[in-house]
């Protein structure tokens, strides 16, 4: 009975968890809490959690498999579209408050500038991946299609990690050590996959 | 804080000022952390009382001087400048201090000194920012003797008539207006009379990213971001920056000649 109502709350849990940093920025907000200068802090805090959901949503894989938590597959879908989510909020927040939708200025800042290049790219990479998300999608998805299509996922956490890198004056501890956990986690998956053909080889 | 005696100053600007919860909540002091917040959370730690300043290098009369004798020494003055910051954003802040020119003067100035070099305190205990090689401990700031002679160009001692706080540099800092907040040293310990032009912090750390001059212009852009538009702190929307932050008639004579683009 116990065990039934924990599962029964699992869910709604997981999806607090993962709004819980936006209503914290509306918490902020209503209580002036966004510091002297909102539209920067919003747009860092929005930006960096982006990132962290990209972190987590390649970790839930590996936690699944290898620390015993099969369960946590169920979410892995939820946590990568909360990380499209955050990304794409912080995309608005960039155009929207950061750039007053000045297409002149935006269109600029996009060629100019590496890391909104890179920024802007990863985005556009992350939308396929997104819209395949759609159960209905990926039925219609050979499997292996889609999961080549969402290996993308490695290729847009690594810029995420450049673009924050290339934005940063000088203190590069904080973009460093997502750097550590970016390599970390597709390390692991390397060395995972490493694994079994050399097995196979041996055999 | 404590209050200090002063008088107004025609060189302030009539624009609303930045609420003092927003200047001494939302600043760059990277002795005490990286962060906006960093300074106003860890900037207790450090002792402005007492403070000695050292001026040296050509002049006459090098030495040194306690803090509070030097304020005893120079009628202090408000002045309500803008400040922006090379990070787009910036504020109207109400600064008390006197102009620089008068302590240089007092000093002595050698005719072979060209250029003026500041440094910052540098005690890991007192700002924990420093035990993280960020930057190239002390900060270091310079300016063209000339520059440093305008009488636009203040040593701050407060802000909103008190002393400063020491999350704006306590107790006395370099405020240069139409120059980016970056060339405003705080904490200054020494200052220091040359013929050379000095290495600034910023400059050694991204020399294509800073220059020497740091002068406000919206037509050259820093290399990650635009320097056309500022965010005063306080409005949703943007304003046009302007050239020299404003302050353009007067000090666009002591740049006449020199290349416009190599001035940021």
């Amino acid at each position: 009975m116990a065990r039934a109502n924990a599962a029964r709350l699992e869910s709604p849990a997981v999806w607090a968890l993962c709004a819980a940093p936006l209503l914290l920025i509306f918490y902020w907000g209503f209580t002036s809490q966004l510091t002297a200068n909102p539209v920067e802090f919003v747009l860092r805090d929005l930006g960096l959690w982006g990132l962290r959901f990209l972190c987590l949503t390649l970790a839930v894989t590996l936690l699944a498999k290898y620390a015993n938590l099969p369960w946590l597959m169920r979410y892995r879908r939820r946590i990568g579209l909360w990380a499209f989510a955050y990304v794409a909020l912080h995309l608005t927040v960039y155009l929207g408050a950061a750039h007053e939708f000045d297409w002149a200025e935006i269109g600029a800042d996009i060629a100019k500038r590496p890391y909104i290049t890179i920024g802007m790219a990863a985005f556009a990479l992350l939308i396929p991946l997104a819209v395949t998300s759609a159960a209905a999608v990926r039925r219609r998805m050979k499997p292996r299609s889609w999961r080549a299509l969402h290996r993308l996922v490695y290729v847009i956490a690594i810029m995420g990690v450049a673009h924050y890198f290339l934005l940063v004056k000088a203190d590069i501890r904080s973009p460093l050590l997502y750097a550590a956990i970016v390599a970390t986690l597709l390390g692991a998956r390397l060395v995972a996959s490493a694994r079994p053909r050399k097995a196979r080889a041996a055999g | 804080a404590a209050p200090l005696k002063y008088s107004p100053n025609r060189m302030s600007i009539d624009e609303n000022k930045t609420p003092l919860d927003d200047v001494t909540g939302y600043n760059n002091f990277y002795e005490f952390g990286t962060g906006k917040e960093d300074p106003a959370a860890y900037a207790k730690m450090m002792r402005s009382r007492p403070w000695t300043i050292t001026v040296d290098g050509l002049c006459d009369r090098p030495g040194s001087v306690d803090i509070d004798e030097l304020i005893r020494r120079f009628p202090l003055e408000e002045r309500i400048y803008r400040m922006r910051c090379v990070e787009a954003w910036s504020m109207v802040i109400p600064w008390v201090g006197f102009p620089l020119a008068s302590l240089i003067k007092s000093v002595g100035p050698k005719s072979s000194a060209k250029y003026v070099a500041f440094e910052t305190l540098r005690d890991p205990r007192q700002m924990p920012g420093q035990r993280s090689a960020v930057i190239q401990w002390p900060y270091r700031e310079g300016l063209r003797l000339d520059e440093a002679m305008n009488p636009l160009t203040l040593l701050a001692v407060g802000l909103y008539g008190q002393t400063l706080p020491n999350q704006n540099g306590a107790p006395i800092r370099l405020v240069v207006p139409w120059k980016y907040g970056f060339k405003g040293i705080k904490s200054i310990v020494r200052i220091r009379l040359t013929d050379r032009r000095p290495q600034t912090s910023w400059q050694m750390l991204a020399p294509g990213e800073y220059g020497f001059y740091g002068n406000v212009n919206p037509a050259v852009d820093h290399p990650r971001w635009s320097q056309a538009k500022e965010r005063r702190i306080g409005e949703f929307f943007r304003r046009k920056t302007l050239p020299f932050n404003g302050y353009g008639e007067q000090v666009a004579h002591l740049y006449r000649g020199l290349d416009p683009r190599k001035l940021y």
